[in-house]
């Protein structure tokens, strides 16, 4: 009783709200904006453009222990993308090629238990399990742009640990010039390996300056919660100035080595996806024009961004070099 | 059943379908994120019209085919009168589609249009198609097969032939990596036009036996 009473009077803690508290109130608050949309024009309720982005959490386990980043919605100062676009609406050609694809048939895909090959030129090379991976290492939310090379984007408050850190861990030797990431093949869990869409496994890779960069993330969650599996479960790249398809999903290797390695997109269509892929609106991409990108939600599409607005951040990395060519 | 009174007008109904269901799920959701039509309503719409204007442009190349095999079988004789319905529906939805891209995707930003057609190689692809198919659909009334003289007329509406091809490459194109959707188009579309080309060499080969035995 004593003690119940010390915790009760124990005033500044208790001000602060806790993250659980917060997001069940948004989600209340959303739930009840929607069914008060609902309920005042019926089924035909237009959400119209806009409107405020509903940041409804979805369904997953909450992650424990997310410290705030300096890379917040507020600092971005653009609305988050509603949960549930970012979680129906996406690549994953392991899932199918249809945007619905991923969430609709990665439901059954267990990614636990889950291990991480480390190889290379690297210290510590192994095998890891991934909690034992991410467990020294401290959570931070990032909120990003993601700008998929289909010309259209998001804003995602991604979970994750800094690349970085990690990298630093496993100690790189001079040989360590690029990181090549590798996706899970196992077409009995993902379904759309069964079809030759593109080379199996899945193949990334990153300069090790790039993936030093402090902007890199291994991601692990979105929107406070367990990374879902249509979005990579359960580890992921993050590269906010990169197209969206070098942010690999699903990942079960990482090598560190002294050649640039090859990347999926990049052995399908040369002419189409350098191995840089940095967003830029003035190369002209056979398919799409980048020059503007459509925002999910919004109507008009929007000017893109060079290094999808991470310039600051990432263009000294590129100083000298003819983007136009080594695009 | 293709002879019935009823089965033009029920026809010309059921095709409008589509673009019924997508206008209600587009002005019912707003274009929002959150209605049937997905987190992306205007691919969703442009893909959609699409697909349809793909459809029924098989469908219009399949007409003669199948008609002639069911006939041997002394079935659904009176399809060949829908062949004129379907083909300008395929057109329609080739409007409908280009007109998607024009106002929704693009918002009339004619410069980027204008490069899209000249750069992207698949918009050039689906340009060339819908120029192909547009005096088709300008000659498909009585007076102007009559204006045209028969043989003139059925000269000019091979085009639907290139046209059919174009919209599978399109359509091919426009997918990234190897998908399995466009290839099985192409395939049908390979089939509709092998039969013709089968044809084709037997007429020549018949008129070309023929000739000695006279």
């Amino acid at each position: 009783m004593l003690i119940k009473t010390k915790k009760a009077s124990d005033v500044p803690s208790s001000e602060i709200t806790p993250k659980s508290v917060y997001m069940d109130r948004r989600r209340f608050l959303t739930t009840a904006a929607i069914a008060g949309a609902g309920a005042a024009f019926g089924t035909i309720a237009p959400p119209g453009f806009g409107s405020p982005a509903l940041a409804a959490p979805g369904r997953g386990p909450k992650l424990e222990g997310v410290k705030k980043s300096k890379w917040t919605q507020k600092s971005l100062g653009e609305e988050l993308t509603e949960y549930k676009a970012v979680t129906t609406y996406n690549n994953f050609y392991e899932f199918g090629t249809g945007k619905t694809d991923p969430a609709e048939r990665a439901t059954k895909f267990n990614p636990k238990p889950w291990s991480l090959a480390i190889e290379g030129a690297v210290e510590k090379p192994g095998v890891y399990d991934l909690e034992d991976f991410i467990k020294p290492h401290q959570l931070e939310e990032r909120v990003y742009r993601f700008r998929c090379v289909e010309a259209w984007s998001m804003v995602v408050p991604w979970v994750g640990i800094p690349l970085a850190d990690v990298i630093k861990r496993m100690g790189p030797t001079g040989n360590a010039k690029y990181v090549a990431f590798e996706t899970l093949n196992d077409p009995k869990r993902m379904p759309g390996q069964n079809r030759r869409v593109l080379q199996w496994p899945y193949k990334e890779g990153l300069r090790i300056d790039e993936a030093m960069n402090p902007l890199t993330l291994l991601v692990v969650g979105l929107y406070g919660e367990v990374l879902p599996n249509q979005n990579g479960a359960p580890i992921r790249l993050m590269v906010p100035w990169k197209y969206g398809f070098k942010a690999i999903k699903s990942i079960v290797k990482m090598t560190f080595q002294a050649e640039q390695p090859p990347t999926s997109w990049n052995q399908s269509a040369a002419r189409e996806y350098g191995f840089y892929s940095n967003v830029n609106p003035s190369v002209n991409h056979p398919r799409w024009s980048q020059a503007k990108e459509r925002r999910i939600g919004d109507f008009l599409k929007r000017p893109t961004k060079m290094f999808n607005g991470y310039e600051e951040e990432v263009g000294q990395m590129y100083a000298g070099m003819d983007l136009r060519k080594l695009f | 059943m293709f002879s019935h009174k009823a089965a033009k007008p029920v026809v010309f109904i059921l095709a409008l379908g589509p673009l019924a269901w997508v206008t209600w799920a587009a002005v019912s959701s707003g274009f929002g994120p959150a209605g049937p039509l997905g987190a992306n309503p205007i691919e969703y719409i442009n893909r959609f019209l699409g697909d349809w204007a793909i459809r029924f442009l098989l469908a219009a190349l399949a007409v003669t085919p199948v008609s002639r095999v069911m006939s041997r079988y002394g079935g659904w004789s009176g399809l060949m009168r829908f062949r004129r319905m379907i083909g300008l529906y395929a057109f329609f939805y080739v409007c409908l589609h280009l007109s998607s891209y024009i106002g929704l995707d693009q918002f009339f930003d004619w410069r980027e249009i204008w490069r899209d057609i000249t750069k992207r190689n698949y918009i050039t692809v689906g340009m060339v198609c819908f120029v192909l198919l547009a005096p088709l659909a300008a000659t498909s009334t009585n007076a102007m097969i009559k204006r045209l003289g028969g043989k003139r007329w059925t000269r000019l509406h091979k085009l639907v032939y290139p046209a059919g091809l174009l919209a599978c490459l399109h359509f091919y194109m426009m997918r990234k990596g190897i998908q399995l959707e466009p290839i099985i188009y192409a395939a049908i579309c390979a089939v509709l036009l092998g039969y013709r080309v089968v044809q084709a060499g037997r007429k020549k080969a018949r008129s070309g036996g023929a000739k000695p035995a006279q």
